[in-house]
């Protein structure tokens, strides 16, 4: 009698046939190295957590930072949420983020499209023009006399307007909007579309994956900016949040909240610090996995010539 | 994808080169006199326009304002800082002769080439094992999986990555802590410049060397099986296959990212460097990117730094020159060459 064994919907790849089977050493290395690679990643943000969500009982008890959870405690994170610093520089920091991510993508996907025809006048000018500042950055000092001259200083302009277009980026979008078969825009023009019109109705709905990935590079790259907040905000009240992480974790202030006069138990400073860390890590944790399946598709696009 | 290589620079800049067939415009229509081909382009030219404004001021105009190096720049001289250009002193070289002289630039330029040799032969070799070992894992979950976890870190800013560092091992960290309990006397790693060095290297690998993979995984996804299958039936062991066909496949990725490793000799990283200054001290920590902020903007001291930037930018683009030039000269292809 013959048994129908359902195979599983994805079949297990198969060694080839010539690869002589791995040894047992090998194997148990390769796992145990793996596993440290993983773990060495994981494990700080994972004590990081722990810590930030921890009682001053659980705190005192380890010693510092808590590894083994006892217990959840939230009040640090509702000190922090109650007001002050660290909540306004979350808001400064979604602005930026948010108002960057929106004019960089803008910028970019425009000229990219601006520049994926050869033929164009002016072409090779203008494509040599867009690619130089990939081998020659803007130098530190001119460029601070640049932004505080534009009056662009203690104001979120100074942190977006300079790094509006990245050359690189503007390198993937434009590889892909090469890759657009020509019969399609072809077909528009023949249509009567105008190039504002197959941008928009043809190109970039064609170009989602890539589009998302840019502005997930983009969008990294405004939350994470510290130094230029060190160059060009001298405010207190216009930190973003990696400066006042800085401060808190780095320079050895004392985060100072708002509560802290009223005579509540205020939760260890510990606790507040590694919940500052949780919090400029959370939004990158919480997008990566929607944009990590393209962003590899992405960067190949413009970093492999095939 | 037959012949992978980061493609940086102008080398999509050459229209006429074979490789995109049937553009829209081929080159014959060059006849058309310039009037119809604004009014045909004019579209096309407006879209670039935001982005060319963008790079002429934040780029170009700072890559001209290098011409301060050559000037006693002094910020209160105007009202603005294009006011105060122009009421400056022009002392030629002077800058760079004070430069040149001065022991704490030399200390920030030997830091500098240290951290790039010891990163070097330490950091760069490892996302080219990380990746030959991922590529052969079988089980594309699991390959996911680490792939997803070891690519993560990329995208945390350097603030995050050291607080990382400094709650794992630095005086308050998890490391002293554990020690502490086991009766020993801690180590603080955050502060002690003799390990410094090393220290930068373990961040730069934390952060990066996942990331680093993913040029070499397309390298490799390229590479013909046939190859590996007739080795094999040819009696070539696992190492004698690693050697003979995968390494060479690398072979032209390894040498790009070399040349931009070696042109980028000068800039180890800036923003890693700022931040653990003051920990770590001047003599381990300062690199020549610190040192132009330090010493022009932190002092005010602007023409004396921007020549300090403009010294690095230029030996830097020698040495991008001539590794490039080096690799035409081994055969290479190089980040990009004359058609």
């Amino acid at each position: 009698m013959t048994v129908i064994i359902r195979r599983p919907p994805r079949a297990r790849p198969h060694r080839p046939v010539w690869e002589e089977p791995p040894t047992r050493i090998g194997q148990a290395l390769k796992a145990t190295l793996l596993t440290l690679l993983v773990l060495g990643v994981l494990f700080p943000l994972w004590v990081v957590l722990v810590t930030s969500l921890s009682s001053r009982q659980a705190i005192a008890d380890a010693g510092g930072l808590v590894v083994v959870p006892k217990g959840i405690d939230t009040s640090a994170y509702a000190t922090i949420f109650a007001g002050g610093a660290v909540t306004r520089a979350l808001w400064i920091s979604t602005l930026v983020t948010v108002c960057g991510t929106a004019i960089a993508l803008t910028v970019t996907v425009l000229a990219a499209y601006g520049l994926s025809r050869p033929g164009t006048v002016g072409h090779r000018w203008l494509l040599a023009y867009f690619l130089i500042p990939f081998l020659v950055y803007p130098p530190l000092v001119p460029r601070y006399l640049v932004v505080t001259g534009l009056g662009l200083k203690d104001t979120i302009w100074a942190l977006v307007l300079p790094s509006a277009i990245s050359v690189f980026n503007l390198v993937v979008v434009r590889g892909f909007f090469q890759g657009i078969p020509q019969e399609l825009l072809d077909s528009a023009r023949i249509d009567g579309a105008s190039d504002f019109r197959t941008l928009g109705r043809i190109v970039l709905p064609l170009s989602r994956a890539v589009i998302a990935v840019v502005g997930l590079f983009y969008a990294v790259s405004y939350w994470n900016v510290w130094f230029d907040a060190l160059l060009f905000i001298d405010r207190n009240d216009m930190y973003p949040i990696q400066r006042v992480l800085q401060s808190y974790l780095l320079a050895g202030q004392a985060p100072h909240t708002s509560g802290a006069a009223s005579g509540v138990t205020m939760p260890p400073t510990e606790a507040i610090k590694m919940a500052v860390v949780v919090l400029t890590v959370a939004p990158i944790v919480a997008v990566y996995p929607f944009i990590q399946r393209h962003f590899i598709k992405g960067v190949l696009i413009g970093a492999v010539k095939g | 994808m037959s012949e992978p290589a980061v493609a940086v620079g102008p080398e999509r800049a050459r229209p006429d080169e074979p490789a995109p067939p049937a553009r829209r415009r081929p080159p014959r229509r060059r006849r058309v006199p310039l009037g119809s081909r604004l009014r045909r382009d004019w579209q096309l030219l407006a879209m670039v326009t935001p982005g060319f404004l963008v790079l002429l001021i934040f780029s170009y105009l700072p890559i001209a304002g290098n011409v301060i190096a050559f000037q006693d720049y002094n910020p209160y001289l105007g009202d603005n800082p294009w006011q105060a250009f122009t009421h400056s002193n022009w002392i030629g070289f002077g800058q760079f002769q004070l430069l040149f002289d001065d022991p704490a630039f030399w200390d920030a330029f030997r830091n500098t080439l240290a951290i790039t040799a010891f990163q070097l032969v330490f950091f760069f070799p490892l996302p080219i094992l990380l990746a030959v070992m991922l590529h052969n894992l079988l089980s594309s979950r699991l390959r996911g999986l680490v792939q997803t976890v070891v690519y993560l870190p990329h995208f945390f800013s350097w603030v995050l990555v050291i607080s990382f560092f400094v709650a794992m091992l630095g005086g308050a960290g998890l490391l002293a802590q554990t020690m502490r309990d086991a009766g020993m006397q801690p180590w603080n790693v955050m502060t002690n410049p003799d390990t410094f060095i090393v220290l930068v290297t373990a961040e730069a690998v934390w952060k990066d060397v996942g990331w680093g993979t993913i040029v070499f995984l397309a390298a490799l996804s390229t590479i013909d099986q046939s190859l590996y299958e007739a080795a094999a039936a040819d009696g070539a062991g696992r190492w004698r296959r690693l050697w003979h066909i995968t390494l060479p496949g690398l072979r032209p990725v390894i040498v790009l990212l070399l040349i931009l490793r070696l042109g980028d000799a000068l800039s180890v990283g800036f923003e890693q460097f700022l931040l653990q200054r003051d920990a770590v001290g001047r003599q381990a920590a300062e690199v020549l990117d610190t040192f132009v902020y330090h010493f022009s903007i932190a002092t005010g001291n602007y023409g004396y730094g921007a020549a300090a930037g403009l010294f690095k930018a230029v030996v830097g683009l020698v040495l991008i020159l001539a590794a490039n030039r080096v690799a035409h000269l081994l055969g290479e292809r190089g980040i990009y060459s004359k058609s």
